[in-house]
């Protein structure tokens, strides 16, 4: 093998070469779904009369459009209720195991796969779902398709595919105190732009990279798409080893000797050449916040709001005046001095256990600011149950926070968890788009620390600025 | 997918031009979960007129769209196609299609027939003159004929292939079964399923 890490599992992959500018089909080891994209694709199976080919690595949960609350009732919405029906129909039809709202194991789909040890180093992995790109953190090379392509993952357990160019994102150094995984996620995109990453799979490396626990790595990979990116990938090592032994669906016994001999061999060849390298400096980075509507408008959380002038581009220029005026901002403001009404904990960038640490952390023994309302959502029932076990979800509630059911929530909004027009959130998910937290919502991206100060003071606060 | 060599149907004149895929079916319709169906969806908003071209008595049944330049522009919805096959079409006739469209049509076994502005126009006033006149589109000759008119028609040679061959993607793909069998044979051991 050589090349890059991205290159050697793409080539351990290739079913049929296409050649000659045609694509390469490419066998899928894991096959995620949920209820939101997957309905049509089973309709189009159901009408061509095709099986699933492979359901046992085929796996379903419910999340998108989940209630966070009362989910022993039925869910009130009738467009996800109906979502979520289809998928339970189309599960039971084809064969396809399935984890339903109020099941030990139901959760959001990029939470699930890793915490039962079915994402493994060296796989491929889809799921109809931008933020596959999770996956990538073990050293899978996993990314978001659309319907007619879950369908055919679902017919064939492979899709014709084009290679993506290659980019080594390179952060050496030793990250400042309280500062994050999602800081470093949300500097690389203000750095290369939300289209940096087009045409990309990225490969994140360096010291500060290697430091980090696999949660963290998941964080930076999940958010590789808000960077324009298909996908992200970070080279698997003892940490990624040490995370899945004794997993549900790891290897064992002799098993595990052979993939951990294959996984080791995946790191990119010391001269693999990139089409493009960005290099940070861990010990430049501090707690980030977005101002603006795309994720590539944030900023350390020291500075002020930007000007639209601060801009020499045309089209930034634009884009920072519109922004500003949707968010309500007014150039030249602290960003430590916006006050927001709503913190948001979870999604499946920052909804795993380390990040309920966190918040934990700084929560405890501190109430919530008067007026700021407080959403905790685990991302998994796992997740959930565990912060049971270790008395979180006390310190969240004696905290004056809401202590929340498994799901995707106020990430996107299409269950009952939204903000109001208006309203104001400071939120560990992973998009600010317009509205994407609920019409005329607006949405300050942050790291699960930032969120928790946050919520202790009612303005966007790092934990070092709280009195002790 | 239903293999496509020789249609004959009749056709409906839509004397529009930039027919973008919000007009073809609005946003509202994308929430279903089905795949078919879509036929009340499309030109909804057009349809409320009942002097709409597809609401006229003598235009009922009919399985070939006669559009203006610039078909299908905007969003990339696959929606667009499954509505006006859903309603009946086989083929759409224009002067001039969106890429994406026209990606999506020959994806799902919708033919776009690309013909050039003199012979849309002719096509235009021959159905018109006599709304039940059969047209034939004949994909192998790449002709199409209603009359007197006999006139040539542009395909994507990939799409045509796959029409003539009524080849889908995955039936494509599935042409490969016996190399994803033996790449499934060879999978390591250790590789995870996800049945318990």
């Amino acid at each position: 093998m050589s090349g890059t890490m991205a290159e050697k599992v793409w080539d351990a992959h290739v079913v049929h070469p296409g050649g000659d500018g045609e694509p390469d089909l490419l066998y899928i080891d894991l096959h995620l779904i949920h209820e939101v994209t997957s309905p049509q694709a089973f309709d189009g199976l159901r009408a061509a009369g095709r099986p699933v080919r492979r359901p046992d690595l085929t796996l379903a949960t419910e999340d998108h459009n989940v209630p966070t609350v009362d989910i022993d009732r039925p869910i009130a919405d009738p467009v996800s209720r109906a979502q979520v029906e289809a998928l339970r129909a189309n599960c039971a039809e084809f064969g396809v195991p399935l984890f339903p709202l109020g099941d030990a194991e139901q959760g959001i789909v990029h939470v699930v796969g890793p915490q039962l040890g079915l994402t493994q180093p060296g796989m491929t992995v889809v799921c109809g779902d931008s933020h596959t790109s999770t996956h990538g953190a073990f050293g899978a090379l996993a990314f978001g398709i659309g319907t007619s392509e879950v369908e055919h993952v679902l017919a064939t357990q492979s899709l014709p595919l084009k290679p993506f160019r290659t980019m080594a994102v390179t952060v050496d150094g030793e990250l400042p105190e309280g500062v994050t995984a999602k800081d470093i996620i949300l500097a690389v995109i203000a750095q290369i732009g939300t289209g940096g990453g087009q045409g990309y799979v990225i490969e994140y490396r360096g010291s500060a990279i290697e430091s980090l626990s696999m949660e963290a790595r998941m964080t930076i990979c999940n958010m590789s798409i808000e960077a324009g990116a298909r996908a992200g990938m970070i080279a698997p090592d003892e940490t990624t080893f040490t995370y899945l032994k004794g997993r549900d669906h790891a290897p064992t016994g002799t098993d595990w000797d052979d993939a951990v001999a294959y996984w080791s061999q995946l790191r990119s060849d010391p001269d693999a050449e990139f089409d493009r390298e960005v290099v940070i400096d861990a010990a430049s980075l501090s707690p980030f916040v977005t101002w603006g509507t795309n994720p590539g408008q944030g900023l350390p959380l020291s500075e002020v709001v930007p000007s639209p002038d601060d801009f020499a581009d045309e089209v930034q220029r634009h884009a920072a005046q519109r922004a500003l005026e949707y968010m309500g901002l007014t150039p030249g403001t602290p960003l430590r001095d916006i006050t927001v009404d709503t913190v948001f904990v979870g999604s499946c960038t920052n909804g795993r256990i380390e990040d309920l640490r966190a918040v934990a952390d700084i929560l405890r023994g501190r109430r919530v600011a008067d007026g700021v309302r407080v959403l905790v959502v685990p991302g998994s029932v796992r997740v959930r149950e565990q912060a049971e076990a270790e008395g979180l979800g006390e310190i969240f509630q004696a905290a004056g926070a809401e202590w929340r059911e498994a799901g995707c929530s106020m990430c996107l909004a299409m269950n009952p968890d939204k903000l109001t027009p208006g309203e104001r959130a400071a939120s560990t998910s992973n998009r600010n788009f317009e509205g994407r937290q609920g019409p005329g919502g607006r949405t300050h991206l942050v790291s699960p620390q930032v969120a928790a100060a946050t919520a202790i003071t009612g303005r966007l606060t790092a934990p070092a600025d709280l009195a002790v | 997918m239903e293999a496509f060599v020789v249609h004959e149907g009749t056709a409906a004149p839509l004397r529009h031009s930039n027919v973008d895929t919000d007009q073809i079916i609005p946003a509202e319709y994308l929430k279903r979960i089905t795949r078919t169906g879509f036929h009340d969806g499309l030109f909804a908003a057009w349809r409320t007129d009942p002097d709409f071209v597809l609401n006229r008595p003598h235009h009922q049944g009919v399985s070939i769209l006669v559009a203006g330049p610039d078909f299908g522009t905007g969003s990339s919805r696959e929606h667009a196609v499954w509505a006006l096959q859903d309603y009946g079409f086989r083929v759409v006739v224009s002067s001039r299609f969106a890429d994406i469209f026209r990606s999506n049509a020959g994806k799902n076994g919708l033919l776009p027939a690309l013909v050039d502005q003199s012979t849309l126009e002719r096509l235009w006033e021959i159905v018109e003159a006599t709304p039940d006149i059969p047209v034939l589109v004949d994909l192998d000759a790449q002709e199409i004929r209603a009359g007197d008119l006999v006139a040539p028609f542009d395909v994507d040679p990939a799409v045509k292939w796959r029409l003539l061959n009524g080849l889908d993607d995955i039936a494509i793909t599935l042409s490969h079964a016996a190399e994803i069998d033996r790449f499934e044979e060879q999978r390591p051991a250790f590789k995870p399923v996800t049945s318990s």
